[in-house]
């Protein structure tokens, strides 16, 4: 028995990658959330517009690095990541007023508005694969890891390494800073509580004064922040191709709903769920088994409950069982 | 255009049911001497809303010239069956519904036209009916959404509403769909407050409240007219209000069928025969 190893083969495996991945789909679900908390549907596109931002900071972290500039140890991604922002702003901003906003003025039912937002993903789908093409895309520089698996060994003695990879590092600090900095705004801002308001009671809002135009472009950049910082850290982690951040979507829904649409909190908490069940349904368990079992019982067969291929079904399944169970999510949100 | 996309609506605009409009409201028609008093029309009271004709969207009028009016200072009493059209008119009154005749003034400007903001900045604020309260804010932050429009400093508004409301005080970090109905009353009406309106329109504010806190709340709604400011307001309690009404109003079908001092009212026997039930 061996419960040192078998903690490091799973921190190292499940825990590290799935905390970063969780903290990936956590940020996607932000956004998600909150275009259904403020604008009351559910943006399909908002995979795509992942995509676009990750997509414009590429170039422009090319264009740094051609030019010379990097970021010392951290990737150069991190300083293209406000051009990213800015960038998708304007698009969200022109999207929400050449299609969404005729739909807001004449009070479209929220169906009505996800039929078009699966129009808007189709359209940044194309032009995503016009700038950036559809193959994979690495673009990750800087000091690859914090701790890497063979200095560990050594320095522990254990047999089992540990990788602790930096970009899965920024993500998780990065994810937080986000987090805090959103938080802080919608509690502590009269224009954020302001946005909170108007996702409790439209009316109620419009009567207090509160602009609805200035609440949703208010929304969509800060939408647009966090779809591309979400990108551009699961581009970083992984990489960049623009077929899977199509795919993304289903996890980031699976995370909004299962953490209550409208809510973000719950966001957080399903980007988390959905990450650690999809990694550990889909990861094979021996090696950590093993370690635990005494000498002479270790597992013949790989202990994996699903392989890595239908890892998208997890979130499937979560879903279809929170939205037959608990409609609302696992903190309260609005109902779907 | 717009047409087609009306059966499409949902989830939006106002919700405006109330537990006694279920089925269809008893009919009771304009009596024969809607001639009480006249409305007043030709003198312009602080705010005005005259021959106001309107319904929702483009369907039928709901409202049919009806004429409303409040004094500086004095409480004027809107009362009528259920499905009268009396939010309506104060919908109407507040831009949330577009008149297709008549018009409302605010101390002798003409206000029609504007939007609910506008008029919210102008010094008139509004307490619907229902869903009248951010329930997921907390009590102070309701306060402070009432006094989104303002850019000076608000504490000293919030302390005054906590005088009039105790309760509030005492609640103000907990969510406000947490509390009572009749908190939650007053909630409503302290997140109005907090503009310093010249007007203050409520939509039956007493509704749901047990009668100790309906006396309790009229009470301040007394004190609040005490202190200049105009009062509008919708009540299903039509003998206690008008008791309290400087002006009232008997709305039926969109129109005015009675109209007077609130002591008028209670004394003319057509109006207790029709609607004060003797
Ligand atoms: N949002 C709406 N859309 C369409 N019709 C409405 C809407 N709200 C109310 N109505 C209709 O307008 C008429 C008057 O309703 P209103 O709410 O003004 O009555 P009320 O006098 O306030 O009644 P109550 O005493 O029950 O509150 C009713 O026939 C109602 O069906
Ligand atoms: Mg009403």
């Amino acid at each position: 028995m061996e419960p040192l190893n078998a903690l490091v083969v799973f921190l190292n495996f499940v825990f590290i990658p799935a905390a970063a991945y969780g903290a990936q789909l956590a940020l996607g679900a932000l956004g998600v959330t909150l275009i259904y908390g403020i604008l009351r549907f559910s943006n399909f596109a908002h995979g795509d517009t992942m995509a676009f931002g990750t997509a414009i900071t590429i170039l422009v972290t090319f264009a740094l690095q051609g030019a010379g500039v990097t970021f010392g140890p951290l990737p150069t991604a991190l300083l293209a990541l406000p051009v990213g922002i800015a960038a998708t702003a304007l698009l969200v901003l022109g999207t929400d007023r050449s299609v969404y906003r005729f739909y807001r003025e004449r009070k479209a039912a929220p169906v009505i508005l996800v039929i078009v937002s699966m129009g808007v993903m189709f359209v940044m789908n194309g032009i995503v694969r016009f700038i950036i093409g559809v193959e994979d895309v690495v673009f990750t520089d800087g000091a690859r890891f914090v701790i890497d698996a063979r200095g560990f060994r050594e320095a522990t003695g254990l047999a089992e390494g540990l990788a602790l990879r930096s970009t899965q590092v920024i993500t998780l600090v990065t994810a937080a800073v986000a987090v805090a900095l959103l938080f802080w705004f919608l509690n502590r801002t009269r224009t954020g509580k302001s946005m909170r308001a108007f996702s409790d009671n439209e009316d109620l809002a419009l009567l207090s004064g509160i602009s609805p135009e200035r609440v949703v472009a208010i929304t969509w950049i800060i939408v647009a922040a966090l779809a591309t910082t979400a990108g551009v850290l699961y581009g970083l982690d992984k990489s960049f191709k623009a077929f899977t951040y199509f795919q993304l979507l289903l996890p980031i829904f699976a995370a909004a709903i299962v953490g209550g649409l409208g809510n973000p909190v719950g966001a957080i908490a399903g980007g988390f769920i959905i990450a650690f069940s999809e990694v550990m349904v889909t990861y094979a368990w021996r090696k950590v088994v093993a370690y635990l079992l005494p000498e002479g019982l270790e597992p013949t067969s790989l202990l994996q409950l699903m392989s890595t291929e239908y890892k998208f079904a997890v979130s499937f399944a979560i879903l279809v069982i929170v939205l037959l169970f608990r409609p609302t999510g696992l903190f309260k949100g609005q109902s779907v | 255009m717009t047409e087609a996309y009306d059966p499409l609506r949902d989830d939006r605009g106002n919700r405006d049911i109330s537990i006694t409009k279920i089925g269809n409201p008893p009919v009771l028609t304009p009596a024969e001497n809607r001639e009480t008093r006249p409305a007043p029309g030709a003198v312009r009271a602080f705010l005005t809303a005259e021959a106001m004709v309107g319904g929702y969207g483009r369907g039928a009028n709901i409202l049919n010239g009806c004429t409303v009016a409040a004094e500086k200072g004095q409480i004027a009493v809107i009362v009528g069956p259920n499905g009268a059209g009396k939010s309506t008119a104060m919908k109407a009154v507040f831009g949330m519904l577009e008149l297709r005749q008549g018009t409302v003034t605010l101390d002798g400007e003409d206000i029609t036209r504007l939007k609910p903001q506008e008029r919210v900045a102008r010094g008139m604020a509004f307490v619907p009916q229902t869903r009248n309260i951010f329930a997921s804010l907390s009590v102070e932050e309701n306060l402070e959404m009432g006094a989104f429009l303002r850019r000076d400093d608000i504490s000293r508004t919030m302390e005054q509403v906590y005088t009039l409301f105790p309760i509030l005080k005492e609640k103000r970090r907990q969510p406000a769909g947490e509390l009572s109905g009749g908190q939650r009353q007053q909630v409503a009406v302290g997140r109005a407050l907090m503009t310093e309106p010249k007007v203050l329109m409520l939509d039956e504010p007493t509704a749901g409240v047990s009668p100790i806190v309906m006396d309790e709340l009229f009470d301040r709604i007394i004190e609040v007219a005490r202190q200049g400011i105009t009062i509008l307001m919708v009540e299903q309690n039509a003998r206690q209000a008008l008791e309290i009404a400087d002006m009232g109003y008997v709305l039926v079908q969109g129109a005015n069928a009675y109209s007077g001092t609130g002591r008028e009212l209670l004394a003319d026997p057509m109006v207790r025969k029709s609607f004060l039930g003797g």
